[in-house]
């Protein structure tokens, strides 16, 4: 059963308005990574509000284990927020500059009551450690690092409450290209090591490949094509996804 | 000017913050008339620094020493009415953002036909003219409209062609173009290359390309200047530089684009 | 532009362990030094005054419009009355006054401008109109209405400045708030499961407090300074409970013969005043985390 499923979705922001979202339907299966491809415009954002459980859909539903999912249930929700984690797109501006690293990734566990205290300071060291931060980086505040760094302590922040799911939005879109190798290889083996599903959502063709075993292509807030990687970048039915492999800088051979 | 001076010779650029502190050290290279060079680099490598440097653009508190000689002139230490004369119709420079480098309360029609105004005095119907002329050549639908709309009117891609459009109505020597894709979708990105490409061979221009993206930088430029914290640490035919890197930084660079490249090749 | 200042940025904030953990144990600022100095005067003063003052303060046997000297060490009003004595006590209601309707202006200021920020459109709108109205209104006139209704006492005046404070107050506290609401660590937050309050206390509120704080320090100085006008139109608490205010009024006459009697309430207000802006940049300073430390 999947664990994250949205049925016929459709998100209109106003009446009589084009709606952002039309007809989408993709499942998250656990151990199946899922990856997002879109430009702008395609709607992208909109899935992430649904898929965050910060908007509910004006047409279709969303499962959350085979039930629909109701923002109104805190007990629902609470289950929701404890298995869906988030990586967002800015390092810079995803961490409160005001709280110290380890009160930023222990958020979660005290906002869902997971653990407190020292229960909740180790556990907050192991992510530390998970993503490959020194112990102390708990005392400093974020400024003190850099936007690669930073974007770990978001990482740890996602993982610390053991999501059974892991959201990226762009993870690594704002960091250098040196960067980015490690951060995606950071989030493949966590995915591995603490049995989570990542799903992520990019426009870049690359990045998704690299990471995500099933990928959804959107355009105009509808899915294109979706499918197996291999299949839907080896041998893209749709002219879009076509034009959007063709259309991806490559390195001379 | 005779064929071996270069268009742009740049020696021993530094760039120094308020501080003293340098962002940019000893850095140096030509381009010649026709030539297309790539600056490489991430954040903090000082490329976007040398790109305005080079036309005299730097921020208010930033000071340059060294050399520079654009079109004959030393841009270094350069008054801004000397200045004046350089951009637009020696060098031009298109930006990453279209919508800052835009002014969003101005007509695009106005803001292409300002540097026309300025270098060939042209008025009136011939400058009207000369303004639809330029966005037809950045093959933009109906100049008309264009010319009449704002900024946030029209599309990203559209607002990047009229950025394109406004430097290169004075046919200028030299474009130089920082991250000019980077902000766009990748369609979008693919047909701006592929304008920008074609509108420099047919005026032989010169064209320096600033990005960090080594596919992109190998499909504009043949050689490329690698940056790394305001340093040169490499420079080359961009083929070599891809196939047999030297420097440490060029070289986990270089492994870095092909992991990513290669995870495209999935059949 | 943004590129070169991220370019400049990112040079020099490569992350150097050994000089942040040093610096930060030594957080101080000159400017919360001398503000701490400047309000402990004053607040010693008024605390002083509750115990001893030189004279009593309806004692008006003193001569009249005497130069400073030994009995007198400020001199006397017009009615004989010492001025060190009414100096004293002054501190205190100026005191009373800043905190006071700073106390009611950011309690309803910061309330509203919480609310207006997460209110849906309209409702955002309604009370952002009846703000700016709000503020259209000179606080003195402001002020000067509400007291002349309910009558001129030292109560009414804090509440007449307070509450023409707290529309200055909510609308920074809006916009400051919205531009918090837009960050990604709020979202963050939420995705975590964090509560809107939650929301409001571990992060909106900790990161408008640099700014609104040294707001309210202004806003004690303008208050201060607007109960000192009000006294002076004859509107505020009636002598000899009188405020630094009414005694430059009572001075007024007779500065050309007794000058002391206006500088001192005069150089008194701006010590306050002065005071509490540099405690607030001080303290503003030292709590932020960001802020890279010299020695």
């Amino acid at each position: 059963m999947a664990v994250l499923e949205l049925r016929d979705v459709g998100f209109s922001y106003r009446r009589n308005v084009k709606p952002a979202l039309d007809g989408v339907s993709f499942a998250v299966e656990a151990g199946r990574s899922v990856g997002l491809v879109g430009e702008s415009g395609a709607g992208k954002t909109t899935v992430l509000s649904l898929l965050l459980g910060l908007s509910s859909p004006t047409a279709g539903q969303i499962l959350f284990d085979g039930a629909p999912l109701d923002r109104r249930d805190r007990e629902m929700m609470r289950e929701f927020r404890r298995s869906v984690q988030t990586v967002f797109q800015d390092p810079y501006s995803s961490l409160d500059p005001r709280q110290s690293v380890g009160r930023i990734i222990g958020e979660p566990l005290r906002s869902l009551g997971i653990a407190t205290g020292a229960d909740a300071n180790e556990r907050v060291a192991a992510a530390l450690q998970a993503v490959g931060l020194p112990a102390d980086a708990s005392r400093r505040y974020p400024h003190e690092f850099s936007g690669g760094q930073r974007q770990r302590i978001a990482i740890a922040r996602a993982v610390v409450a053991r999501p059974r799911i892991l959201l990226a939005d762009e993870p690594v879109s704002a960091l250098d290209v040196t960067t980015r190798i490690q951060i995606i290889e950071l989030l493949a083996e966590l995915g591995v090591s603490e049995g989570m599903t990542v799903v992520m959502v990019s426009h870049d063709l690359g990045v998704v490949a690299a990471l995500c075993e099933h990928t959804v292509v959107l355009q105009g807030g509808r899915i294109v094509e979706q499918g197996d990687t291999r299949d839907v970048l080896g041998s893209p039915a749709d002219p879009y996804t076509r034009r959007l492999l063709d259309s991806v800088p490559r390195l001379p051979v | 000017m005779s064929d071996d001076t270069p268009l742009l010779d740049v020696r021993g650029l530094r760039v120094a913050s308020r501080t003293g502190a340098p962002l940019v050290q000893d850095v140096s290279f030509t381009v010649g008339t026709g030539e297309r060079l790539g600056l490489i680099g991430e954040s903090g490598s000082g490329k976007s620094l040398t790109s305005f440097a080079v036309t005299g653009l730097l921020p208010d508190g930033l000071s340059a020493s060294g050399s520079v000689v654009l079109g004959g002139m030393q841009v270094v230490g350069a008054r801004e009415r000397e200045l004046v004369t350089v951009r637009g119709n020696i060098a031009s420079v298109v930006f990453q953002e279209p919508l800052t480098a835009l002014d969003p309360l101005m007509r695009l029609g106005k803001q292409v036909a300002e540097p026309l105004r300025r270098h060939l005095g042209l008025r009136g119907a011939a400058l009207r003219d000369a303004v639809h002329g330029a966005l037809d050549e950045v093959r933009l639908p109906d100049p008309e409209r264009i010319a009449r709309a704002y900024p946030h009117e029209i599309s990203g891609g559209q607002r990047q062609r009229v950025a394109i459009a406004a430097a290169l109505a004075c046919r200028p020597r030299l474009l130089i173009a920082d991250e000019p894709t980077t902000a766009l979708d990748v369609t979008v990105q693919a047909e701006i290359l592929a304008l920008i490409d074609t509108l420099v061979a047919e005026r032989d221009m010169a064209l320096v390309f600033v990005s960090h993206d080594l596919a992109v930088v190998s499909r504009m430029t043949d050689t490329a200047v690698v940056l790394r914290h305001g340093r040169v640490v490499e420079r080359g035919p961009m083929t070599r530089l891809l196939s047999a890197p030297t420097d440490p930084y060029t070289i986990e660079l270089v492994r870095s684009a092909r992991r990513l490249d290669a995870a495209l090749e999935v059949s | 532009m943004s590129a070169i200042v991220d370019e400049a940025a990112g040079q020099s904030g490569e992350t150097r362990p050994e000089e942040t953990g040093a610096t930060r144990t030594r957080r101080h600022s000159v400017t919360l030094t001398i503000g701490l100095i400047l309000l402990g005067i004053v607040v010693v003063v008024a605390v002083v005054s509750l115990f001893w003052v030189p004279f009593a303060p309806g004692d008006t046997s003193g001569e009249r419009l005497e130069h400073p000297d030994a009995t007198h060490w400020l001199g006397t009003d017009k009615l004989g009355r010492d001025l060190l004595t009414q100096l004293m006590i002054g501190a205190r209601i100026a005191l009373t006054v800043g905190v006071g309707s700073v106390a009611i202006g950011a309690v309803i200021g910061i309330t509203l401008g919480l609310l207006a920020a997460f209110a849906a459109a309209w409702l955002d709108d309604t009370i952002s109109a009846a703000l700016d109205i709000l503020i259209a209104f000179p606080t003195l006139l402001l002020a000067m209405l509400i007291v002349a209704a309910q009558g001129a006492s030292l109560g009414t005046a804090i509440i007449a400045i307070g509450l023409a404070m707290s529309a200055v107050v909510a609308r920074l506290t809006r916009v400051l708030a919205k531009r918090v609401l837009s960050q990604q660590y709020v979202t963050a937050a939420r995705t975590s499961g964090t509560g809107w309050f939650g929301v409001i206390g571990r992060h909106i509120l900790p990161n408008i407090w640099p700014t609104l704080s040294v707001n309210l320090a202004l806003q004690f100085g303008i208050a201060v300074l607007a109960e000192a006008s009000l006294s002076y139109l004859g509107l505020g608490a009636p002598p000899p409970n009188a405020s630094w205010g009414r005694l430059l009024q009572e001075a007024q006459g007779t500065v050309a013969v007794a000058p002391v009697g206006a500088i001192a309430p005069g150089v008194a207000l701006v010590v306050l005043v002065i005071g509490v802006n540099l405690l607030a940049d001080g303290l503003r300073d030292v709590a932020d985390p960001t802020r890279k430390r010299s020695r």
